[in-house]
Formats: structure tokens, C-alpha cells, sequence
């Protein structure tokens, strides 16, 4: 069975080091792993997805519509811009801040009011103030290692030290011990 | 152990493990990591030239010396190299050459969808087309057999979906090649029609000969499963077939020019029903029917636009599609914009002001053409700008005082150098603006000519674009902050009045630089913002309005001041 988790949030948001942790726990299981990504254009301030794909054999390195089990959105509409991909038993992770994308700031078109609540009406969703808790962590920066905590508890199947480790061999040495408080946190969100 | 890796990484580690030693690209997504990761080996040469020509020329020059060497490149790359392929099919080589281009279906960083697979045939060099890394790495070693055995460059082709997933490769050690011996040798050298004619027969011959190897090479191989359906499809197509379709028959073609036309055949006997699956354009399709081969569904399925995916090739084949859920409401599109601090963003904003016709190029100023600036009026591809300023200025004389083109530093010394020297000689009275920031910003930052280092960080005299622009025959050449938007105005609207051709240097570096410091946020003093919204004309993603007036953003502001420029009222201040 592969598994299929979608990484979505906006240009900047440091998804790509997410999905790279992901992607290195699963490997270090004996897993088969395909990971995409999308660079160039989409990294100014643009609206970005990653994939992460892991089972015993892994042929497309892309989720396609409905077979999302987890999407980990760094933001709260983004989610729901990709919500077809999400399979009918999947859940949605989302931090619940909003980052106005510049159609609304020139006033051309309008952000959803309360999205995380109208998403929770459709789907499963998880929702964490990821802000926040990276700010107690000791950096706006690492939102993506609180959601990346957050999804740990929906994949018991990963030992917490194994996050820990990855944590270790894929960040800075002198953002390590920010990034492991900033997922222990999201892991108890 | 197996490692997950970047396509475009595994391709490097390929040319380490070839025992490659020289490399030169220009950038372009999706093929940039290729150089960068390369760089990071010391056994190699590794280069950014200034543009894919030169690059593939520079290649086939350590060819010649008797070194393994390749050059990157993204598909409209390949047209600026298309002049040396062409020929250098003709030459073949003296130690390996390999070429990768990089497709990129449904243009998630490009200006079209063209197909790079036509360019095998039309110059007729071989192709291979891995689905994954570990192909990425193994094709990579087999490019260089094939290019020495059969005395020819090899094109390595890849797409979006295969330069940047990740996925397992097996790592070997690398394998160091000498040079080859160099002899002097004109009449397989030198092209002239003597000598040309010649070798054009060589060609035609090899291409006999590799048609015979793609029909025994392993990278071409079916795999027989149930026969009630059969897929003929290359790299990413492959893994979303597989996918799709786990227990159909496939046949994956790995050297997909010449392609093994008589394997297939016998494939296509095999099963009941035989579609050909390939994103962009029917390439294989056709040469499979050409070839007498019955298809049963190709492009009338599949269609010639965008990438392909699992679901795409299961609905084409008549599945339905997976229920999902929706969200009901619209949710706004979030396209990239310029950064807070971009440089590039004062040049827009007074352009747009002054509504003059905007010739646009290639580079992170594309989005100029973004609302609210929305100043752009021509993108095609990299140097346009200039020429094409040059002949709409030539037919429009009376609207020379009305129109500008707006080229990067990189995209300058990348194709422009040669459309200014068209303005100077040809003496059209037009204005060109360098948008110098100090880097080539839209493929992620690399050096270029003019920055001062290299690919590896060495500090190199720099090119200077004034001396260059002189050099060419232009006299007025200027120089201005685009950070000051009342001198940048100023200095516009006087070029656009001279009589002669000139050029404005809009100098200030890229934000994203580590040396640019960013200053402290600015602040709205809410009581003095009279809601007027110049500011947001700017299209800042740090500025918004709320409750009737404009608010700063202090976690993107970078200080730049601009927004404090456009306000009349002095609402916008230091913090
Ligand atoms: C022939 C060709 N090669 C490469 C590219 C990829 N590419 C697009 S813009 C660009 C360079 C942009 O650099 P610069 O002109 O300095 O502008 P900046 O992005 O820094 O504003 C490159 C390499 C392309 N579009 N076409």
C-alpha cells in the first residue's frame, strides 16, 4: 500500500525541509520513498505544494486527486485550495494562520472567512495555531517543524527518535535544539 | 545503502561516477541543480557560462581536448544551443559529451510547453529518458559509453517531474577517466562543405547502428503482465502508467531515440490493445504508426497540453475519476509576486506611472506584468526585450518617447549584448533599462559574469555593463538607484527625450542577498493616512488595508521605503 502525504503552504514557508525530514524517517524505516518539489517561480511568495509518497514500491512521485492521506497546510486557505486531493479517509493538518495572497491585498478577490472551521465541516481536519507555538519555540521559522510534529502523532508507526534524529542530521547545528522544541511542540499540540 | 536523492543530483553523481571532467551550463529551471550539486565535487571542472550556446560549445571544446564533458540546460535553453547540436552530430566527439535538457510540461517556471524529444531526431543524436534517480544516475554512465562507442553526443532528457522528486539510488565510486588523445584530424573537425558533406554519411550511419543497439539495450524492455491492454511510455510517464495500471503490460522506453522500433512491434503483438503514453506532443505515436504499428489510443486521449499524472491516465483510459471533496467557496489564487525589497519593484511602479509601453524579458522582473503593476507589455523569451524594443521603435518612430525594453543583468550578458549592439548600429532611438541586481535571481540565485564570482566563489574582475554598453556604440549610458523613485523618474523621462539611443543602469542588489541587510519595518501612522492607496500600487506583499487604511506588515517589511516615497501625506514612517 503507498501512503501519500501533500505538503502545501506558501513560498518561503520552508516546506521543502519538511518534506525532506519526512522523507529521511521513512527511509531510515526500509520504506521505498519518492518526494517532489517544485522550485523557480513558485518560491516568491507563491502558493507551494511538495509531495511525499512511501510504501513498499512507489512508481508516481505526485498525488493526484483524492488519495491524500495527510495534507500539512502551512496555512489556512491553501488547504482548502487543494482539498481534492485529500482522500475520503484522509485528514487535513492546518496551521490556522492567514497569509493574504496579493489578489486580496489588491482587493481583486476575497479570503474565505474562517476557513479552518468551514474545512472542518467537509473533511477531518487537525488544526494548530503553528505560529504561536514556533514563536514559544524561539522562531517565527519553524512552522514547519511544529506541523511536522503534528503529523508525527498521526504516524504512530514512527518512533519519536527517529524525528529527533532527522531533525539532527538535516538542520543548521545552531537551529537543532529550536527545531527539536519547536516539533516536540507541535507533537503535543 | 540507498540514499534518496534529487534527480538532478543523481545526474551529478552520475558525471562523478563517469569520471566526467568538465562542465559548463547556464541556469534554468528545471535543470539547475545539475551545476550546483556538480560543483560540489572537486574532482571536477564546473562552470556557469553566459549562455547554453557558449556552454555546449565550451563542452564540445574539452570534447575535442579528449575530457568527458556536459552541459545542462533547460528546453528553450536547447534553442539557443540548437546552432553547435546541430553540427556537433556531424563532428561526434573525442571524449564523451552529454547533454541534458530539461522539459518542463504544464510551464510551472517556463514561457512555453515545447517538446525537446524533437530535437533528437531533427539533429540525430540518441536520447534517454530516465523515469526516477536511480535512472537519472545510471543513464548518466551509460550516455558517456554510448557517446564514446558510437562517437556522437548524447542528449539526456528529463522533465520537471524527474529533475526535482527524489527517490533511492544506489551510489558507486567514480571511475577516473584520462584524456583521450588529442590528434589533429580536419576532416572529421572541420565543417566546411568538403568535410561536412562527408560526415553527414557518418551520421546517417550511426543512426543505423544505434537503431540496432536501442533494440538490444536493456534501458528498452517490456514487461509482459495481462496482455488485455499495453503501454508504450518514457520517464515520468512510466511511473504514472505503472501506477495507474499495475497489471497491464508495459513496454518502457529508456533510449527513446533512435527508438526500438522492432521490439515494440513485437510487443504490440502481444497485447490485445496498445496506447502510447507520452506528455506534450506524438512523438512516439508517430513514429510507432509510421513504422506500420497499430495504435489504439494515443494523443486523441492523452492530449498535447500540460503533464500527465496517475489520475489523467486513468480517467483518459475511461475510469471514473475518485470522488473527493470540495470546497465550495472560491479561494484566491495566490500567484508568486516580487518580494518585499525587490528592487525590481520602483522600476514597475514608475513605468506603470509614466504608462509607457513596456518591451519585458525573462528573469524575476517578469512579474512586473503582475496587477497592480501591470506594466508589461511583451515577454517572449531571454534578450526579446531589446531587439524587440528595436523593431517596434524602428516602425514607430513618433512612439520611441514612449516605450522601453527591461532586461536583467544576467538575461543582458545572456542574449542582450548582441540586440543592443542592433540598436546602436541600426541607430533606432531607443531606451533600454538594465535591471542589474547583482544576480540571477529567478533560477535561485547564481553568479553571473557580471556579479564578480563564480559557480565556485572565486572573485573574478567583474563584466561592467556600462563599459559593455559603450563598447557597442551607445553614449548615453546612465546609471541610477531604483530605490529612489524620484530619480529614477527623473532619469527616464530624459532618456525617453534624448534623440540617440541610451541606457539606464537600474542598480541596487537583490534583497534575497545575505550581504543586503534588511532595515527596521516601516510603520502607518493611522491618523495621517488619508486611505488615498498609492502605496498599494505598488503590489507589496507587506502592505495591506484594514478598516479603511493601509498597514504594514513588520514581519515582511524589509524597510525599503518605497511605500514612504509614494505617500503625499508622510503617513509612512520609521518605526
Ligand atoms: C534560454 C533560456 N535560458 C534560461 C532560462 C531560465 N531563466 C529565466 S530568467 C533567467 C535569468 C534571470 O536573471 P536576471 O536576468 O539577472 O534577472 P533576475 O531574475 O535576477 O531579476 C534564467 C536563467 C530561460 N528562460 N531561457
Amino acid at each position: 500500500m503507498t501512503k501519500s502525504i501533500m505538503i502545501v503552504g506558501v513560498g518561503g514557508q520552508g516546506t521543502l525541509l519538511a518534506s525532506r525530514l519526512i522523507g529521511r524517517v521513512l527511509v531510515n524505516k526500509g520504506l521505498d520513498v519518492k518526494l517532489s518539489e517544485v522550485h523557480g517561480m513558485s518560491q516568491r511568495g507563491g502558493s507551494v505544494v511538495t509531495y511525499v509518497k512511501y510504501g513498499d514500491k512507489v512508481y508516481s512521485p505526485i498525488v493526484d486527486k483524492g488519495e491524500a492521506d495527510f495534507i500539512l497546510s502551512f496555512e489556512a486557505v491553501e488547504g482548502a485550495r487543494y482539498l481534492e486531493m485529500l482522500s475520503k479517509t484522509g485528514t487535513l493538518i492546518t496551521n490556522t494562520a492567514e497569509i493574504y495572497p496579493i489578489t486580496v491585498i489588491t482587493g481583486a478577490m476575497t479570503y474565505p472567512e474562517n476557513p479552518t472551521q468551514k474545512l472542518s465541516e467537509i473533511c477531518s481536519v487537525k488544526a494548530v495555531d503553528a505560529l504561536s507555538l514556533a514563536r514559544e519555540a524561539g522562531s517565527e521559522k519553524a512552522v514547519n517543524v511544529v506541523l511536522m510534529g503534528v503529523l508525527s502523532r498521526f504516524m504512530p508507526e514512527i518512533e519519536q527518535a527517529s524525528w529527533l534524529e532527522a531533525i539532527e542530521a538535516l538542520v543548521k547545528p545552531k537551529f537543532i535544539e529550536l527545531n527539536k522544541k519547536a516539533f516536540l511542540l507541535g507533537r503535543e499540540a | 545503502m540507498k540514499e534518496l536523492m534529487l534527480g538532478n543530483k543523481a545526474i551529478a553523481r552520475g558525471l562523478y561516477e563517469a569520471g566526467v571532467k568538465y562542465i559548463s551550463s547556464y541556469p534554468g529551471t528545471p535543470s539547475t541543480e545539475i551545476t550546483e550539486e556538480a560543483a560540489e565535487f572537486s574532482e571536477m571542472y564546473a562552470e556557469w557560462a553566459p549562455n547554453e550556446k557558449v556552454a555546449l560549445e565550451s563542452a564540445l571544446g574539452a570534447s575535442l581536448a579528449g575530457a568527458r564533458s556536459f552541459t545542462a540546460m533547460k528546453h528553450v535553453g536547447l534553442n539557443v544551443a540548437a546552432d553547435p547540436l546541430f553540427t556537433s552530430a556531424y563532428t561526434g566527439v573525442n571524449g564523451g559529451v552529454v547533454i541534458c535538457v530539461a522539459d518542463d510540461p504544464a510551464m510551472h517556471s517556463s514561457q512555453n510547453e515545447q517538446d525537446s524529444r524533437h530535437y533528437a531526431r531533427a539533429a540525430k543524436l540518441p536520447m534517454l529518458e530516465p523515469s526516477d534517480s536511480g535512472e537519472c544516475l545510471a543513464f548518466t554512465r551509460l550516455a558517456y559509453e554510448i557517446s564514446e562507442k558510437f562517437d556522437t553526443p548524447v542528449l539526456l532528457r528529463t522533465c520537471t517531474r524527474v529533475a526535482h522528486s527524489q527517490s533511492l539510488v544506489e551510489l558507486g565510486p567514480r571511475q577516473e577517466k584520462p584524456l583521450n588523445e588529442y590528434v589533429k584530424n580536419p576532416a572529421k573537425y572541420v565543417m566546411n562543405p568538403g568535410f561536412g558533406f562527408k560526415r553527414h554519411f557518418a551520421v546517417e550511419d550511426r543512426l543505423k547502428e544505434l537503431a540496432r543497439f536501442s533494440e538490444t539495450s536493456p534501458m528498452n524492455r517490456a514487461e509482459i503482465n495481462d496482455t488485455s491492454i499495453g503501454f508504450v511510455c518514457a520517464g515520468s510517464c512510466y511511473e504514472y502508467v505503472k501506477e495507474a495500471f499495475p497489471s497491464a503490460s508495459v513496454f518502457k522506453v529508456g533510449m527513446s531515440f533512435p527508438m526500438p522500433i522492432e521490439s515494440i512491434r513485437a510487443f504490440a503483438s502481444r497485447v490485445e490493445k496498445l496506447y502510447v503514453v507520452e506528455e506534450l506532443d506524438g512523438v512516439f505515436e508517430n513514429e510507432l504508426r509510421a513504422a506500420g504499428i497499430r495504435v489504439d489510443g494515443g494523443k486523441d486521449i492523452f492530449g498535447f497540453i500540460g503533464e500527465l499524472s496517475q489520475s489523467r491516465v486513468a480517467e483518459a483510459m475511461g475510469l471514473a475519476p475518485k470522488e473527493t471533496a470540495r470546497f465550495e467557496e472560491p479561494v484566491p489564487a495566490r500567484p508568486p509576486v516580487m518580494c518585499a525589497g525587490c528592487p525590481h519593484r520602483g522600476v514597475f511602479y514608475v513605468l506603470s506611472k509614466l504608462k509607457l509601453t513596456v518591451l519585458g524579458d525573462i528573469g524575476c522582473y517578469t512579474l512586473g506584468a503582475s496587477a497592480p503593476l501591470s506594466a508589461v507589455d511583451s515577454v517572449v523569451c531571454m534578450g526579446a526585450s531589446v531587439s524587440m524594443l528595436h523593431g517596434f521603435n524602428t516602425v514607430r518612430p513618433e512612439g520611441a518617447n514612449k516605450a522601453v525594453a527591461v532586461i536583467g543583468d544576467s538575461t543582458f550578458l545572456h542574449s542582450g549584448i548582441t540586440a543592443l549592439t542592433d540598436i546602436a548600429y541600426n541607430r533606432s532611438i531607443s531606451t533600454v533599462l538594465i535591471l542589474d541586481n547583482s544576480i540571477t535571481g529567478m533560477t535561485g540565485h547564481q553568479q553571473n559574469p557580471a556579479t564578480g564570482y563564480t559557480l565556485r566563489m572565486q572573485a573574478v574582475p567583474p563584466v561592467s555593463l556600462e563599459k559593455v554598453c559603450e563598447a557597442v556604440g551607445i553614449r548615453r549610458v546612465r546609471s541610477v538607484d531604483p530605490g529612489d523613485l524620484k530619480a529614477l523618474e527623473a532619469c527616464i523621462k530624459e532618456e525617453l527625450q534624448a534623440d540617440e539611443p541610451s541606457v539606464i543602469i537600474c542598480r541596487r542588489p537583490c534583497m534575497l542577498l545575505k550581504y543586503v541587510k534588511p532595515k527596521p519595518a516601516l510603520k502607518v501612522d493611522t491618523a495621517a493616512c488619508r486611505a488615498c492607496r498609492s502605496c498599494m500600487r505598488l503590489g507589496c506583499p507587506a502592505i495591506r488595508f484594514e478598516s479603511g487604511k493601509a498597514v504594514i506588515d513588520a514581519t515582511q517589511c524589509v524597510g525599503c521605503g518605497l511605500c514612504a516615497q509614494t505617500c503625499a501625506f508622510g503617513a509612512i514612517k520609521e518605526a
